[in-house]
């Protein structure tokens, strides 16, 4: 029985320090990464070349998640404020939330799961078929070569997307609530426009994109940098990637929010 | 995929969320209300300034003209002090009447201005002498609550 008991608290230690362990490598990762982008940031074609993969492709999906959700937004909001009688607030509740919360966070989870997974496999695959160490072999460091630029490319298409985002939902819900359902035009944008502030909402929330694209991505090319080098190995990685960054932009969003418009007059 | 494609791609991506947030802020936000065009700052001092905030507008005949810019107690005179920069465009006379308003029955509140007879301007700095404060509802219920009651009293004599 206490030998029971003491592999139970040895299990329990054991799970602690393997975490701790893999933060600290993550961050050692993280700083190596930052200092080798120079070289990869000189040679900014690779960059644009990720930023094809990562950004250009991830549109589609963006721009259709981001119509639907205004779409839905406009036609709830109108639903409840119309009975209060104030239907003419469904553009400032739909830009508020389309601007502060839902278009960084949305953006960021289709963003995770749709590059960041594909950041993870790529990275794994490659790890796995040994074309990191046959970079290293020809003294190419992989790191500059392969994980910088996709890191920098996660980075400046992650704000970019959530822009198009948010802009894309709040015409959704002028196409459901001004074209389909008849709210007065003028007051729709009018009444959005006394309600959104340019430096409270709109900087806040590319403030929130842009750590959301930093953490995304750093967390996707490090799992594919980490992962066991198998095939077991890169479908798990490529899992974590994908649960991990989904629930650490849905914590660093409530930070931010909390830091953001806690007091806010 | 040709190098010069994908250029292309990611410039029109690039540019496309660019586009993405000026529209936000031109369109969505209130930047395209923020005129670069020079503005004064006059002062008010009001009795209660009920739901007033910060960046609320400031109209005259219902036309914005300004904005809200610091709100402040002052605790010699127990009253607040509001701030407001209004563009220098509009010049308004020296007895020009502030108040705070409500648009609708429970809409956002604002500053309206109400231009007096004076020849003399409002220059920058100036306080606005007449001032009148905010409604509050629960003062007015409880007037009306009164006024009836004194009536129901009168009719009984």
């Amino acid at each position: 029985m206490p030998r029971r008991i003491v592999t139970g608290i040895r299990g329990i230690g054991h799970r602690v320090i393997d975490s701790v362990w893999r933060l600290g490598r993550a961050s050692r990762f993280f700083m190596l990464m930052l200092l080798k982008s120079t070289t990869s940031l000189r040679r900014f074609n690779l960059v644009i070349r990720e930023i094809y993969f990562t950004g250009v492709l991830s549109l589609i999906i963006i721009v259709v998640s981001g119509l639907f959700v205004g779409m839905v937004l406009g036609l709830q909001g109108y639903e409840t404020l119309q009975k209060y009688g104030s239907e003419s607030a469904v553009g400032t509740l739909v830009a508020l939330s389309l601007v502060r919360e839902l278009g960084p966070v949305v953006a960021a989870l289709l963003f995770a799961s749709r590059a960041g997974s594909a950041i993870t496999a790529e990275i794994g695959l490659m790890k796995a078929t040994e074309q990191l160490a046959a970079m290293e072999m020809m003294a190419v460091d992989p790191i500059a070569r392969v994980v910088a630029p996709r890191f920098w490319a996660g980075v400046i298409s992650m704000p970019f997307l959530a822009a198009m985002f948010s802009t894309v939902g709040i015409f959704g819900g002028y196409l459901v609530t001004v074209v389909l359902i008849g709210v007065d035009e003028g007051s729709f944008w009018s009444q959005m426009q006394n309600a959104v502030d340019f430096r409270y909402d709109i900087v806040n929330g590319v403030i929130k994109t842009c750590v959301f694209g930093v953490a995304v991505t750093a967390i996707a090319v490090f799992e594919g940098y980490d992962a066991p080098p198998t095939a077991e190995g890169v479908s798990g990685a490529t899992t974590r990637t994908v649960v991990t960054s989904s629930l650490v932009i849905l914590g660093l969003d409530f930070i931010l929010t909390a830091f953001m418009f806690r007091g806010m007059s | 995929m040709q190098r010069t494609t994908m250029d292309l791609w990611v410039g029109l991506f690039v540019a496309a969320g660019i586009g993405a947030l000026l529209v936000l802020a031109l369109k969505v936000g209130n930047m395209g209300t923020y005129s670069a065009a020079q503005s004064y700052t006059l002062m008010g001092n009001f009795e209660n300034i009920g739901g007033l905030k910060p960046r609320a507008p400031v109209k005259s005949a219902g036309v914005v003209v300004g904005r809200v810019v610091d709100i402040q107690f002052n605790p010699e005179t127990f009253d607040a002090v509001v701030t407001m920069n209004v563009d220098s465009r509009y010049q308004f006379p020296k007895d020009t009447f502030a108040s705070i308003l409500t648009s609708g029955l429970l809409g956002e509140q604002y500053i309206g201005l109400a231009a007096g007879g004076d020849e003399v301007m409002l220059k920058s700095g100036d306080k606005i002498m007449k001032t009148n404060s905010a409604m509050v509802l629960e003062e007015l219920i409880g007037r009306f609550l009164f006024n009836k009651a004194s009536e129901g009293d009168s009719g009984k004599k």
